[in-house]
């Protein structure tokens, strides 16, 4: 990993804005090839309006971002809900938008740790293999950048640690880089190679070591836990000043 | 071949069903039913006006339906109480186009006619019309078949790959508006949703992927349209609600054999 080479993805100054509330201010992020960075954050902190203005849905009110030439993203949501009256097996799934070999489809459920579960309906899967079949749509495509929006909300912890290993052997398997919104605080810190905690802007990033001893990041999660076992409550004790709507930044 | 009336109605009928369906299942996977009816309500607006004009009735159902799709289309993103909203356009869009008829002067027409259809009097144009916004429908939804599946199932999943979800819903509206135009003749503004919506959740239960549920949806639709028309001749019923019916009962019938099947 060389944190020389040009990034996947670079942000720069990126301002985002919902009517009168600034949602994200100044924010500088980068991801290489082969890095695993993580964004952590209390809620309405606008972790997921920033992956959404990085896939390029969101208008931005300043700034810019910069993605490599011929970026290809694999992407798995917070959460995705199917419609009761939308068929859909894992086989058609892992077939959006661009049709794959059956054969190429098996490898990447495989690699996702659901082998089995081709022929079954998304809506007849357990939450841990509905992220799985997501995770193998994601990687289909072997992209050169993964992002993830809290892919583990849902699942318990060890279901999540497990997840999260097999993210790890993708990235090792593949050299993609990793970008990934988390609530899983402590496994964030065994899997990250830099961790970014956002409140609107960038409050602190570094290696897991340096932001979990970081005082902006121990006043947003906790002093007493070390950030280990996070509270999701902003305390509005410290210094800067933050006029995000919480509402917008869902 | 086309010299008989009965002939053309089916023809008719079986073109509308085979646009309708397919996007029908759309609105049904995006719960744009509403949407629809909006859409379609707004139609008879553009009846008046063409009448006012002395434009052909479906450009001006189509152009005003696809103003209609429009302005709900840009509303529905923001996040408003959307069936609220839709309700009030629907219903208002029908109300202006009824009052808006009667100031036509001169002419008398045969508001039912609009309002339920009228596919027994479908003339030779009319059928090429329908045709041909059944093809530019099917062609339309068979080219942006996967764009739309995966900006339905997840936008950031469409964004990712590449697609434009809002390019996405603009082809939906589009489809929309043609469909409305089309059907007037057939069932009528008032019953276009069910031409839409019903075929669509009468498949549900017995598809495994979209695509199946597409086609099938397809053939309920003209199955539909033709057995409605022979009852409707049979019985001396009004044609689009007869056809309606007929998909209606087909849906009970569907319903209750998934309900059987489940229980077995």
């Amino acid at each position: 990993m060389t944190v020389m080479s040009t990034p996947l993805v670079a942000t720069r100054n990126l301002t985002v804005r919902y009517g009168a509330a600034t949602v994200l201010h100044d924010v500088d992020l980068y991801v290489n090839a082969g890095e695993i960075v993580t964004i952590v954050g209390p809620n309405g902190s606008g972790k997921s309006t920033l992956l959404t203005a990085i896939l390029g849905g969101v208008a931005l009110a300043g700034g810019t971002i910069e993605r490599a030439p011929d970026l290809r993203i694999g992407y798995v949501p917070q959460r995705l809900v199917l419609d009761p009256t939308l068929p859909m097996n894992v086989e058609r799934f892992l077939s959006l938008p661009r049709r794959v070999p059956a054969a190429k489809a098996r490898e990447a459920l495989e690699r996702a740790g659901v082998p089995e579960i081709g022929k079954r309906q998304m809506s007849a899967l357990s939450g841990g293999q509905f992220q799985r079949a997501l995770l193998a749509r994601a990687i289909l495509e072997e992209p050169d950048l993964l992002i993830l929006d809290e892919a583990t909300a849902g699942l318990d912890q060890p279901g999540a640690a497990a997840f999260y290993r097999r993210i790890e052997e993708v990235r090792s398997e593949t050299g993609c880089g990793v970008l990934m919104i988390s609530h899983d605080l402590h496994v964030v810190m065994s899997t990250s190679d830099r961790v970014i905690c956002l409140n609107g802007h960038v409050c602190c990033e570094g290696t897991p070591e340096v932001v979990a001893n970081a005082p902006d990041y121990r006043r947003l999660f906790g002093e007493g836990t070390r950030g280990a076992l996070a509270l999701y409550r902003h305390t509005h004790d410290h210094s800067h000043t933050h006029d995000h709507a919480q509402d917008a930044a869902e | 071949m086309l010299d008989d009336f009965m002939t053309r109605a089916a023809l008719a009928g079986i073109g509308t069903g085979l646009a309708a369906a397919p996007l029908g299942c759309f609105v049904v996977w995006r719960r744009m039913a509403y949407f629809g009816d909006a859409t379609a309500h707004a139609a008879i607006l553009g009846v008046a006006l063409s009448l006012a004009f002395s434009l052909p009735v479906f450009a001006g159902a189509m152009i005003v339906a696809l103003i209609m799709a429009t302005i709900v289309s840009t509303i529905s993103g923001r996040g408003y109480a959307m069936d609220t909203l839709l309700g009030v356009m629907a219903h208002s869009a029908l109300a202006f186009g009824l009052v808006g008829v009667t100031f036509i002067p001169g002419v008398r027409i045969d508001l039912m006619a609009y309002l339920f259809g009228d596919i027994l009097s479908v003339s030779r144009g009319d059928l090429a019309v329908i045709w041909g916004g059944a093809a530019l429908v099917i062609a339309l939804i068979g080219w942006r078949w996967n764009a739309l599946l995966t900006s339905t199932l997840n936008e950031g999943l469409a964004r990712a790959a590449g697609i434009d979800p809002k390019r996405e819903q603009l082809v939906l509206t589009l489809a929309l508006a043609v469909v409305v135009a089309v059907a007037i003749k057939v069932v009528g503004v008032l019953l276009i949703t069910a031409l839409l919506i019903i075929p669509a959740a009468t498949v549900r239960p017995f598809a495994a992927t979209p695509e199946r549920m597409g086609l099938m949806a397809a053939l309920v639709a003209m199955v539909s349209a033709w057995a409605g028309l022979r009852a409707s001749y049979e019985f001396d019923t009004p044609t689009g609600p007869t056809i309606v019916c007929v998909t209606a009962l087909l849906f009970c019938l569907s319903t209750a054999m998934a309900g059987l099947r489940r229980a077995a």
